[in-house]
């Protein structure tokens, strides 16, 4: 009954098993294109300072900065302070989801509270969290709350500022199409505004969780105990080098992580885009 | 019989950002029985689509009322159903789920709302489409999905505002053709805005002419055509032609009125 013109395309065909190691081959090929920058850049971190374009002392080679990791890792020095780190910036994370999604949702869903208070959420948005540092512990001392608050206070503004910007940029089109087939306000919110912004909150989630890491790495070199920025700054204090790098390395590898389970997260809730 | 639609002295101005108004639509009255298929026509900008969101219940007149079932209507409900040009489709649901939409408002369980959504998608002609995404469909399916949407909670009116005005040529005529098999089958009340003068000839009972702007009803035209016969080519019978001059020459100084307008604001 569907018109010639518009034929169904044919379902699309599972790819025949045949094919499979030429699919491997396809997917190491992806991956060494995505790693070829890494590695050069790894290179060129352990070249230098080995022909002596920089100081060994200052910039330890690569291949001497993992052994030290092992040895971190295997002493439990590195587990501890992951630990404590991690305890921290995900306690900070969701504390802040849990008070700026709702929130957000509710100043975007009214106009005037949206048009009163946003140039207030932007100031607040573009004041460093950093700088606010000093108050945080002036205020809160040095303990775990104040390492808690300063990645609550860093991690609220973009899911805030996101959410609100999401609920207010519903296409109209959808609520106009909800409203005619009678859908309460209510029912208009649960059932298509709060889908429609599900992908907007997940960009201020992104860049919640990479402001969180980095935020509390300087709240620990600062004045802590404990945590992997303690680790990284008290190695360079007394003159631990290499185990300064490996410190950093940690870091890096967790930021990497931390952002790859919140992009696997947005896809799973956003499987319907077309862009992916 | 009482006539399904009776607007009455329907008008509508908006305030213009900066102060001012803006008369979209002047005095607009006209009945539908029930059952009838009316295409409204007119010069771009003429107001047709607010004339639509008034029918809807999406905007409130200013002057003059609309009664469906001799009932003034106070805002959008289930016994109408609108199509818009732009789908507005839920992405994130499936052909199937958007559907269901409009069935979840008026309280169906979740087991009658599958059944329901599943034959109205046929009734469109897309089964086997059910679990596609929107953004997995051509511009004409998904203004099938839409058409299914509106229709599965069986309103007694069709709101249609340029429903197939993205479409291309070719999908547009067999969408203009479904709709018209459809409207036989359900007997649905049919309200349907385009600028499309063939369009309006073919699928239109009654074509109602609009004046550019204010707004107004300048002629409603009975087309009276024979039964389609697709086989036959319909758009190339010597009354299609009689038809759609009469409402191209009532159309044309509206036309050039719009655009001289256009020109002075411009």
């Amino acid at each position: 009954m569907a018109s010639v013109l518009e034929a169904p395309p044919a379902a699309r065909p599972a790819a025949p098993p045949a094919r499979a190691p030429r699919r491997v081959l396809r997917l190491g090929l992806s991956f060494g294109r995505r790693s070829v920058a890494i590695l050069a850049f790894l290179a060129l971190w352990e070249i230098a300072p080995r022909a002596g374009l920089v100081d060994r002392t200052f910039l330890v080679p690569f291949s001497e900065v993992l052994p030290t990791l092992w040895d971190l890792a295997r002493d439990g020095q590195l587990w501890s302070n992951t630990q404590t780190s991690l305890a921290r910036a995900l306690s900070g994370f969701a504390i802040a989801i849990a008070v700026a999604v709702p929130l957000g949702l509710l100043i975007g869903w009214y106009r005037t509270l949206a048009e009163l208070l946003n140039p207030l959420l932007e100031l607040f948005r573009n004041t460093a969290a950093l700088a606010l540092l000093p108050v945080f512990v002036l205020i809160l001392g040095i303990g775990e709350t104040s390492k808690v608050s300063i990645v609550v206070y860093a991690c609220v503004w973009p899911v805030l500022l996101n959410t609100v910007s999401a609920v207010r940029g519903v296409d109209p089109t959808f609520v106009r199409a909800a409203r005619s087939l009678g859908l309460s306000a209510p029912r208009i919110f649960q059932k298509v505004v709060l889908p429609a912004s599900v992908p907007s909150i997940f960009t201020g989630v992104r860049m919640a969780g990479s402001n969180s890491i980095i935020v509390l790495i300087a709240a620990e070199m600062v004045g802590a105990k404990s945590g992997l920025g303690y680790l990284v700054n008290a190695s360079q204090q007394n003159f631990a080098i290499t185990q300064m790098y490996a410190g950093i390395v940690a870091i890096s590898v967790i930021g990497l992580v931390f952002n790859h389970l919140l992009v696997a997260l947005e896809r799973r809730f956003t499987r319907w885009r077309a862009d992916h | 019989m009482a006539p399904k639609i009776e607007v009455q002295g329907l008008g509508k101005t908006f305030a213009i950002r900066g102060g001012g108004t803006f008369d979209a639509l002047q005095d607009i009255s006209f009945a539908l029985p029930e059952g009838d298929f009316l295409v409204v026509v007119g010069p771009s900008g003429c107001g047709k689509s607010t004339l639509l969101d008034l029918l809807g219940g999406l905007t409130r007149p200013t002057s003059g009322r609309v009664l469906l079932d001799g009932a003034e209507i106070t805002g959008p409900a289930l016994d109408r159903g609108i199509v818009f040009q732009q789908y507005a489709l839920l992405p994130w649901r499936t052909a199937q789920r958007n559907v269901e939409l409009g069935l979840e408002a008026s309280g169906v369980p979740r087991r009658a709302r599958a059944a329901t959504a599943r034959e109205y998608l046929q009734l469109v002609g897309l089964t086997g489409f059910e679990d596609r995404y929107p953004h997995e469909l051509s511009g004409g399916m998904r203004q099938r999905v839409a058409i299914a949407r509106s229709l599965a909670y069986d309103p007694g009116v069709l709101l249609m505002d340029e429903p197939f005005g993205a479409l291309d040529a070719q999908t547009r005529e067999s969408l203009q053709q479904e709709l018209l098999r459809i409207w036989e089958r359900t007997g649905k009340t049919v309200v349907f805005i385009t600028h499309d003068i063939d369009e309006a000839v073919y699928l239109g009972r009654r074509v109602a002419v609009m004046t550019a702007r204010p707004g107004r009803i300048k002629r409603v035209v009975d087309i009276d055509l024979p039964v389609h016969d697709e086989a036959a080519d319909p758009r190339s019978s010597p009354e299609f032609a009689r038809h759609r001059h009469e409402v191209w020459s009532l159309l044309r100084d509206e036309v050039a009125a719009s655009r001289k307008e256009a020109v002075s604001v411009g």
